[in-house]
Protein backbone atom coordinates (compact mmCIF):
# COMPACT_ATOMS: atom_id res chain seq x y z
CA UNK A 1 0.00 0.00 0.00
CA UNK A 2 1.62 2.99 -1.00
CA UNK A 3 0.42 6.61 -0.26
CA UNK A 4 0.13 9.45 -3.22
CA UNK A 5 3.73 10.68 -1.69
CA UNK A 6 5.06 7.24 -2.02
CA UNK A 7 5.58 6.43 1.46
CA UNK A 8 5.07 2.88 2.68
CA UNK A 9 1.69 3.10 4.86
CA UNK A 10 0.83 -0.13 7.51
CA UNK A 11 -2.33 -1.64 6.94
CA UNK A 12 -4.77 -1.86 10.12
CA UNK A 13 -4.43 -6.02 9.66
CA UNK A 14 -2.18 -8.53 7.74
CA UNK A 15 -4.64 -8.48 4.85
CA UNK A 16 -3.89 -12.41 3.99
CA UNK A 17 -3.72 -13.69 7.55
CA UNK A 18 -7.17 -12.02 8.81
CA UNK A 19 -8.85 -14.14 5.51
CA UNK A 20 -7.07 -17.18 6.63
CA UNK A 21 -5.26 -17.28 3.05
CA UNK A 22 -8.45 -17.52 1.04
CA UNK A 23 -8.30 -14.88 -1.61
CA UNK A 24 -12.04 -15.60 -3.12
CA UNK A 25 -15.70 -15.27 -1.08
CA UNK A 26 -18.24 -17.52 -1.30
CA UNK A 27 -20.02 -15.40 -3.36
CA UNK A 28 -19.28 -12.28 -5.60
CA UNK A 29 -19.60 -8.41 -4.17
CA UNK A 30 -19.32 -5.67 -6.52
CA UNK A 31 -17.30 -3.08 -6.13
CA UNK A 32 -20.51 -0.57 -5.16
CA UNK A 33 -22.15 -3.10 -3.58
CA UNK A 34 -23.43 -1.56 -0.32
CA UNK A 35 -23.01 -2.85 3.28
CA UNK A 36 -24.92 -1.85 6.39
CA UNK A 37 -23.79 -3.04 9.91
CA UNK A 38 -26.57 -5.17 11.98
CA UNK A 39 -27.01 -3.28 15.44
CA UNK A 40 -25.62 -5.57 17.96
CA UNK A 41 -26.26 -5.63 21.83
CA UNK A 42 -22.82 -4.51 22.97
CA UNK A 43 -21.42 -7.41 24.54
CA UNK A 44 -22.00 -9.15 21.28
CA UNK A 45 -18.82 -6.98 20.01
CA UNK A 46 -16.26 -8.83 22.17
CA UNK A 47 -16.88 -11.78 19.80
CA UNK A 48 -15.76 -9.82 17.14
CA UNK A 49 -12.26 -9.87 15.44
CA UNK A 50 -10.45 -6.59 15.51
CA UNK A 51 -10.95 -6.53 11.21
CA UNK A 52 -15.11 -7.50 11.98
CA UNK A 53 -15.14 -4.43 14.55
CA UNK A 54 -13.71 -2.00 12.46
CA UNK A 55 -16.06 -2.84 9.69
CA UNK A 56 -19.05 -2.91 12.09
CA UNK A 57 -18.35 0.61 12.86
CA UNK A 58 -17.95 1.64 9.49
CA UNK A 59 -20.89 0.67 8.12
CA UNK A 60 -23.04 2.22 10.90
CA UNK A 61 -23.80 4.90 7.83
CA UNK A 62 -23.93 2.67 4.90
CA UNK A 63 -20.69 2.31 2.61
CA UNK A 64 -19.48 0.64 -0.55
CA UNK A 65 -17.64 -2.48 -0.75
CA UNK A 66 -14.57 -0.23 -2.68
CA UNK A 67 -15.26 2.54 0.48
CA UNK A 68 -14.56 -0.26 3.09
CA UNK A 69 -11.36 -1.69 1.05
CA UNK A 70 -9.84 2.06 1.24
CA UNK A 71 -10.54 2.94 4.83
CA UNK A 72 -9.44 0.34 6.15
CA UNK A 73 -6.24 0.13 3.51
CA UNK A 74 -6.85 -3.62 2.21
CA UNK A 75 -7.10 -4.66 -1.32
CA UNK A 76 -10.26 -5.30 -2.80
CA UNK A 77 -10.09 -9.13 -2.47
CA UNK A 78 -9.52 -9.37 1.07
CA UNK A 79 -12.14 -6.45 2.25
CA UNK A 80 -14.94 -8.76 -0.01
CA UNK A 81 -13.98 -11.58 1.52
CA UNK A 82 -14.15 -10.05 5.07
CA UNK A 83 -17.44 -8.59 3.57
CA UNK A 84 -18.93 -11.96 2.78
CA UNK A 85 -18.17 -13.75 5.85
CA UNK A 86 -19.45 -11.48 7.77
CA UNK A 87 -22.76 -11.15 5.96
CA UNK A 88 -23.32 -14.93 6.20
CA UNK A 89 -22.55 -14.35 10.19
CA UNK A 90 -25.78 -12.46 9.46
CA UNK A 91 -23.49 -9.41 11.06
CA UNK A 92 -24.23 -6.72 8.09
CA UNK A 93 -26.25 -6.62 5.41
CA UNK A 94 -25.56 -6.18 1.82
CA UNK A 95 -27.72 -3.83 -0.41
CA UNK A 96 -27.78 -4.93 -4.13
CA UNK A 97 -28.82 -2.36 -6.78
CA UNK A 98 -32.18 -2.74 -9.00
CA UNK A 99 -30.79 -4.22 -12.16
CA UNK A 100 -32.57 -4.77 -15.36
CA UNK A 101 -30.84 -7.40 -17.34
CA UNK A 102 -27.74 -5.61 -16.01
CA UNK A 103 -28.43 -1.96 -16.27
CA UNK A 104 -29.79 0.31 -13.97
CA UNK A 105 -33.57 0.78 -14.66
CA UNK A 106 -35.77 3.39 -15.99
CA UNK A 107 -36.84 4.91 -12.43
CA UNK A 108 -33.80 4.31 -10.83
CA UNK A 109 -31.99 6.92 -13.44
CA UNK A 110 -34.85 9.34 -13.42
CA UNK A 111 -33.72 9.47 -9.82
CA UNK A 112 -30.28 9.86 -10.31
CA UNK A 113 -31.14 12.75 -12.61
CA UNK A 114 -33.61 14.43 -10.33
CA UNK A 115 -30.78 14.02 -7.52
CA UNK A 116 -28.19 15.53 -9.63
CA UNK A 117 -30.50 18.54 -10.21
CA UNK A 118 -30.92 19.28 -7.17
CA UNK A 119 -27.47 19.60 -6.25
CA UNK B 1 -14.60 8.02 -15.29
CA UNK B 2 -11.86 7.71 -18.34
CA UNK B 3 -9.04 9.14 -19.78
CA UNK B 4 -5.72 9.29 -20.48
CA UNK B 5 -2.72 9.75 -17.53
CA UNK B 6 -3.23 13.55 -16.31
CA UNK B 7 -6.12 14.86 -17.88
CA UNK B 8 -7.86 15.65 -14.72
CA UNK B 9 -9.79 12.49 -13.71
CA UNK B 10 -9.43 13.12 -10.17
CA UNK B 11 -9.92 16.48 -10.04
CA UNK B 12 -12.95 15.77 -11.97
CA UNK B 13 -14.18 12.89 -9.14
CA UNK B 14 -13.26 15.65 -6.28
CA UNK B 15 -15.13 18.75 -7.36
CA UNK B 16 -18.44 16.57 -6.88
CA UNK B 17 -17.87 14.18 -4.23
CA UNK B 18 -18.57 14.79 -1.37
CA UNK B 19 -15.63 12.65 0.52
CA UNK B 20 -12.06 12.91 -0.58
CA UNK B 21 -11.79 10.75 -3.32
CA UNK B 22 -10.50 7.12 -2.23
CA UNK B 23 -8.34 4.32 -3.99
CA UNK B 24 -9.56 1.27 -3.46
CA UNK B 25 -6.61 -1.48 -4.76
CA UNK B 26 -6.43 -4.96 -6.19
CA UNK B 27 -3.63 -7.30 -5.73
CA UNK B 28 -3.06 -8.64 -9.58
CA UNK B 29 -1.00 -11.87 -10.33
CA UNK B 30 -0.49 -13.08 -13.79
CA UNK B 31 -1.17 -16.22 -13.49
CA UNK B 32 -5.04 -17.26 -13.07
CA UNK B 33 -4.54 -19.72 -10.41
CA UNK B 34 -5.27 -17.14 -7.51
CA UNK B 35 -3.25 -15.22 -5.22
CA UNK B 36 -3.76 -18.15 -2.15
CA UNK B 37 -0.57 -19.36 -3.42
CA UNK B 38 2.03 -16.55 -3.80
CA UNK B 39 5.00 -18.06 -1.46
CA UNK B 40 4.98 -21.00 -3.34
CA UNK B 41 5.63 -19.97 -6.70
CA UNK B 42 8.28 -17.09 -6.43
CA UNK B 43 8.28 -16.66 -10.27
CA UNK B 44 5.02 -15.24 -10.46
CA UNK B 45 4.32 -11.06 -10.11
CA UNK B 46 2.23 -9.30 -8.43
CA UNK B 47 0.95 -5.88 -9.48
CA UNK B 48 -1.04 -3.61 -7.45
CA UNK B 49 -3.89 -1.50 -9.57
CA UNK B 50 -5.38 1.18 -8.09
CA UNK B 51 -8.48 3.18 -8.70
CA UNK B 52 -9.83 6.15 -7.45
CA UNK B 53 -13.57 6.66 -6.60
CA UNK B 54 -16.04 9.56 -5.34
CA UNK B 55 -19.17 9.80 -3.89
CA UNK B 56 -22.39 11.67 -3.78
CA UNK B 57 -25.22 10.87 -2.26
CA UNK B 58 -28.52 12.07 -4.12
CA UNK B 59 -31.01 11.20 -1.55
CA UNK B 60 -31.65 9.29 1.66
CA UNK B 61 -31.53 5.76 -0.20
CA UNK B 62 -29.19 6.62 -3.05
CA UNK B 63 -26.10 6.93 -3.47
CA UNK B 64 -23.96 7.50 -6.88
CA UNK B 65 -20.01 5.95 -7.27
CA UNK B 66 -17.94 7.36 -9.54
CA UNK B 67 -15.18 5.38 -10.50
CA UNK B 68 -11.92 6.34 -12.02
CA UNK B 69 -10.34 3.84 -14.80
CA UNK B 70 -6.46 2.55 -13.44
CA UNK B 71 -4.39 4.47 -15.56
CA UNK B 72 -2.72 1.15 -17.92
CA UNK B 73 -5.58 -0.24 -19.87
CA UNK B 74 -4.18 -3.34 -19.39
CA UNK B 75 -5.60 -3.24 -15.81
CA UNK B 76 -8.88 -2.35 -17.41
CA UNK B 77 -10.34 -5.76 -16.59
CA UNK B 78 -11.07 -4.76 -13.30
CA UNK B 79 -13.58 -2.34 -14.94
CA UNK B 80 -15.57 -5.63 -16.40
CA UNK B 81 -17.07 -5.89 -13.06
CA UNK B 82 -17.91 -1.72 -12.63
CA UNK B 83 -19.88 -1.72 -16.46
CA UNK B 84 -22.33 -4.07 -14.65
CA UNK B 85 -24.99 -1.74 -12.91
CA UNK B 86 -23.20 1.14 -14.19
CA UNK B 87 -25.22 4.32 -15.91
CA UNK B 88 -22.32 5.36 -18.28
CA UNK B 89 -18.94 6.66 -18.90
CA UNK B 90 -17.59 10.03 -18.66
CA UNK B 91 -14.25 10.45 -21.44
CA UNK B 92 -12.55 12.80 -20.45
CA UNK B 93 -10.36 14.36 -23.17
CA UNK B 94 -7.47 17.05 -23.47
CA UNK B 95 -7.75 17.71 -26.87
CA UNK B 96 -3.88 18.36 -27.37
CA UNK B 97 -3.44 14.82 -26.68
CA UNK B 98 -6.76 12.76 -28.10
CA UNK B 99 -4.98 9.56 -28.83
CA UNK B 100 -4.94 9.16 -25.10
CA UNK B 101 -8.55 8.46 -25.00
CA UNK B 102 -8.83 5.61 -27.66
CA UNK B 103 -8.27 2.86 -25.52
CA UNK B 104 -11.31 4.43 -23.31
CA UNK B 105 -13.70 5.13 -26.52
CA UNK B 106 -13.01 1.07 -27.66
CA UNK B 107 -13.51 -0.20 -24.11
CA UNK B 108 -17.15 1.21 -23.73
CA UNK B 109 -18.24 0.54 -27.39
CA UNK B 110 -17.46 -2.94 -26.89
CA UNK B 111 -18.79 -3.11 -23.43
CA UNK B 112 -21.85 -1.82 -24.92
CA UNK B 113 -21.78 0.97 -22.18
CA UNK B 114 -23.30 4.87 -23.39
CA UNK B 115 -20.94 7.29 -22.84
CA UNK B 116 -19.73 10.93 -23.92
CA UNK B 117 -16.57 12.53 -24.39
CA UNK B 118 -16.21 16.03 -22.40
CA UNK B 119 -13.69 17.86 -23.40
CA UNK B 120 -11.76 19.56 -20.35
CA UNK B 121 -10.68 23.05 -20.58
CA UNK B 122 -7.93 24.77 -19.11
CA UNK B 123 -8.80 28.62 -18.08
CA UNK B 124 -12.12 28.48 -19.82
CA UNK B 125 -9.81 27.92 -23.15
CA UNK B 126 -11.12 24.69 -25.60
CA UNK B 127 -8.32 24.62 -28.36
CA UNK B 128 -10.95 22.80 -30.46
CA UNK B 129 -14.41 22.68 -31.15
CA UNK B 130 -16.51 19.76 -30.19
CA UNK B 131 -17.28 18.93 -33.84
CA UNK B 132 -13.47 18.73 -34.73
CA UNK B 133 -13.18 16.50 -31.31
CA UNK B 134 -16.29 14.15 -32.95
CA UNK B 135 -14.23 13.92 -36.21
CA UNK B 136 -10.48 12.80 -34.81
CA UNK B 137 -12.58 10.23 -32.89
CA UNK B 138 -14.61 9.11 -35.44
CA UNK B 139 -17.48 9.38 -33.16
CA UNK B 140 -21.13 8.40 -34.27
CA UNK B 141 -23.55 11.33 -34.13
CA UNK B 142 -25.15 10.44 -31.25
CA UNK B 143 -22.28 10.50 -29.03
CA UNK B 144 -22.14 13.99 -27.56
CA UNK B 145 -19.35 16.36 -26.70
CA UNK B 146 -19.54 18.24 -24.08
CA UNK B 147 -17.30 21.57 -22.79
CA UNK B 148 -16.29 20.65 -19.15
CA UNK B 149 -14.06 22.06 -16.40
CA UNK B 150 -12.78 19.78 -14.14
CA UNK B 151 -12.38 21.77 -11.44
CA UNK B 152 -15.43 23.35 -11.04
CA UNK B 153 -18.41 21.70 -9.25
CA UNK B 154 -20.98 23.28 -11.82
CA UNK B 155 -19.06 22.39 -14.85
CA UNK B 156 -18.56 18.49 -13.40
CA UNK B 157 -22.26 18.31 -12.09
CA UNK B 158 -23.73 19.67 -15.73
CA UNK B 159 -21.89 16.64 -17.62
CA UNK B 160 -23.38 14.20 -15.16
CA UNK B 161 -26.44 15.27 -16.10
CA UNK B 162 -25.78 15.63 -19.74
CA UNK B 163 -24.64 11.69 -19.56
CA UNK B 164 -27.72 10.73 -17.27
CA UNK B 165 -30.26 12.91 -19.86
CA UNK B 166 -28.21 10.90 -22.56
CA UNK B 167 -28.36 7.26 -21.08
CA UNK B 168 -32.28 7.73 -21.03
CA UNK B 169 -32.21 9.14 -24.62
CA UNK B 170 -30.55 5.55 -25.56
CA UNK B 171 -32.77 3.80 -23.29
CA UNK B 172 -35.97 5.03 -24.97
CA UNK B 173 -34.65 4.86 -28.72
CA UNK B 174 -33.02 1.42 -28.68
CA UNK B 175 -35.40 -0.20 -26.07
CA UNK B 176 -33.27 -1.77 -22.96
CA UNK B 177 -30.09 -2.73 -24.89
CA UNK B 178 -27.47 0.20 -26.54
Amino acid sequence: MRDRDGTEDEPLFRPYAVTGGRAEPRYHLAMETLVSSVALKSNDYSLLSPEQESIMMLCRTVRSVAEISALLRVPLGVARVLIADMADEGLVRLHMPQLNQGQPDLNLLERVLSGLRRL
Amino acid sequence: MAGGFGVGKTTFVGAVSEILPLTTEAVMTDASAGIDDLGLTPNKTTTTVAMDFGRLSLDQDLILYLFGTPGQHRFWFMWDDLVRGAIGAVVLVDSRRLADCFPAIDYFEEAQLPFLVAMNGWEGQFLHSEEEVREALSLPPHVPVVRTDARSRDAVKSTLISLVEYVLTVRAAYGRTY
